[in-house]
């Protein structure tokens, strides 16, 4: 059943796993387009990992349906597990195996032909730096050593999809970056369409297209980045340092200003304010001028993912109480 | 099935039982205890330290016991002293269901090893996301645990028929070892004991996900072959051919119905939302 191919890589629709009483997945749906690098962002217990095992034909869904590369993962599973690739939240390598074993054995599962499986090993090993350790246990690694390994062993069979399961989760910084390069990386020069699970928010603004936030298993928000920013976040961010200090007074006066939503003095001579629109900022600086303020520098400010995810959490967390 | 995944997960298993010393190690004492030297014991002490058959064993304590032997059994034992009686009596007799040991020890430690080792090490999920079908690890898994089991009983046979055959030889003057009640033991009732023992450990490693737990609680299956072994002991039952293939039957019918059940419960789902 290989005609399976179509648009989405990944389509979900109304999703849902229990746990017993404990709904994990609750009427989640997404699409994942062909190359695309998905972030699926929540704190822990969200329903991250659920919905990869629920993609990959692990768990039978209480609900609702999914495609993954045309195969329904509930009836598909084993079909399409042979061409999915997954790097679950822990390596979850045999320590007591040597790299080489280690994927010699995965390659075999997948059904790599012996000569192709035989390059694939040493094509890989060499891909993440660990050819001339390739016959050594896996005890003897460190935590970055087995991620990339792990990372390898998703990759062995060329998968039309790669879900990545909090990649970093438990590296060092310097492991950390190694392993988001790579990530990169491979999504730069191969195109692979990633599902990439974390709760790393720099991780997923970095190497993801889109993004979905999940907290208690719904969805609260999908969207590229700009537009979530658009969509949650109104008005404005912006910077202002200026040379001599600022009085209480003034600062008050200026917070009071029509178009100007917040403001805080973050370091001496650097305001930071939250301003409705563009059109604020010439009456802003014309205040700070006619005060005989000697301004450095004005600088709109993107704001955060991180700040797009907290101020959903929180929005989440309310609702629920 | 596709048989080279069987095979693959077969070779792993193995390939990580190997460097767990914990694990092999009593596969290798045990049987050595009773194939070479409780034998030897039983055969060259009473030369060693120069007793006469009436001081190692006093006439009417062996007549007690061939009183409640079979007649074919008994025929055996013709023309042989009270010690050569009892050493014949222990280790072609009293030793067969001891035998049993092996595939039940092997089986329950390579299979807690494979099924609740691989939920401890957290290795499982990696396993349970390649495209092998339920059926496959399951069958994977329990030929890793079932083929040492058997082979490890049958080489140790091969062993204990050796030494008893060559350290008997001064004494009995002829090879009097195997005796025919030993291969329905051998053929059908240690595949049994076998195959229960992984189909137990199974079942057990679904609630107890530790190696050391999942072993432990196996073990307490040797129950069953320390009761043959008081039977025999104790003059109840006697391994002869016709009750080596009843009690062949009864493991056999347990063995079916333990394993019956363990596949119905290994699947990804349950191994992921249980334990």
């Amino acid at each position: 059943m290989n005609g399976h191919m179509q648009a989405e890589v990944i389509t979900a629709r109304e999703l849902g796993f229990s746990y017993g009483s404990r709904k994990a997945v609750n009427g989640l749906s997404f699409t994942v387009q062909p190359g695309e690098v998905v972030g699926l962002l929540g704190p822990n217990g969200a329903g991250k990992t659920t919905t990869v095992r629920l993609l990959n034909g692990l768990l039978p869904p209480s609900a609702g349906s999914a495609r993954v590369l045309g195969y329904d993962p509930a009836t598909e599973g084993e079909n399409l597990r042979k061409q999915t690739g997954v790097l679950t939240e822990t390596p979850a390598l045999y320590e007591r195996l040597t790299a080489r074993q280690n994927l010699q054995f995965f390659g075999e599962m997948a059904e790599l032909p012996q000569p192709e499986l035989k390059t694939r090993i040493e094509e890989v090993l060499t891909l993440f730096d660990l050819q001339e350790r390739g016959d050594e246990r896996v005890s003897t690694y460190s935590k970055g050593m087995k991620q990339r390994l792990a990372l390898g062993r998703a990759l062995l069979h060329n998968p039309g999809v790669l879900f990545l399961d909090e990649p970093t989760s438990g590296l060092d910084p310097e492991a950390s970056l190694q392993v988001m390069e790579l990530i990169d990386s491979l999504r730069r020069q191969n195109g692979h369409t990633v599902l990439l699970c974390t709760h790393n928010l720099f991780e997923a603004q970095r190497l993801c297209d889109r993004v979905l936030i999940m907290n208690s298993g719904r969805l609260l928000a999908a969207g590229r980045l700009d537009d979530l920013r658009k969509q949650l976040l109104q008005g404005l961010r912006l910077n202002i340092r200026i040379l001599e200090a600022f009085s209480a007074e003034k600062l008050a006066e200026l917070g009071k200003m029509s178009g100007v939503n917040s403001l805080k003095p973050v370091q001496d001579g650097l305001l930071q304010l939250d301003i409705e629109a563009e059109a604020t900022i010439p009456g802003i600086v014309k205040y700070l001028v006619e005060n005989g303020l000697s301004i450095l520098e004005v600088q709109p400010v993107q704001q955060s993912l991180e700040e797009i995810y907290f101020t959903l959490q929180r929005e989440a967390e309310g609702a629920t109480l | 099935m596709k048989m080279r995944i069987i095979i693959a997960i077969v070779k792993k298993d193995l390939l990580e039982v190997l460097p767990n010393k914990g694990a092999w190690l009593p596969m290798i004492i045990v049987p050595l205890i009773f194939v070479v030297i409780m034998p030897l014991a039983f055969l060259l002490l009473p030369q060693v330290v120069n007793l006469s058959p009436e001081e190692m064993m006093p006439a009417y304590q062996v007549k007690g016991f061939l009183a409640n032997l079979p007649p074919s059994m008994t025929a055996a034992l013709d023309g042989l002293d009270q010690v050569e009686t009892m050493q014949v009596m222990i280790l072609g007799y009293f030793f067969a269901p001891m035998f049993l040991i092996f595939p039940l020890m092997i089986s329950t430690i390579i299979a807690s090893e494979s099924f609740a080792g691989e939920r401890e090490r957290k290795t499982i999920e990696a396993l349970l996301y390649t495209p092998a079908s339920d059926a496959e690890l399951f069958t994977g898994k329990a030929l890793a645990a079932f083929i040492p089991a058997i082979l490890v009983t049958w080489i140790s046979f091969i062993i204990y028929a050796i030494v008893l055959n060559t350290a008997g030889f001064s004494i009995y003057g002829q090879v009097w070892f195997p005796l025919a009640s030993w291969f329905p033991l051998l053929f059908w009732v240690t595949p049994a004991v076998a195959l229960m023992g992984v189909a137990f450990t199974v079942l057990i490693s679904a609630r107890n996900p530790t190696f050391m737990g999942s072993y432990q609680t196996s073990g307490s299956l040797v129950i069953l072959v320390l009761g043959l072994v008081a039977g025999q002991a104790a003059g109840v039952l006697y391994l002869s051919v016709g009750v080596g293939m009843l009690v062949g039957l009864f493991f056999w019918l347990v063995a079916g119905g333990m394993t019956w059940f363990s596949i119905k419960n290994f699947n990804r789902s349950k191994l992921l939302t249980t334990g």
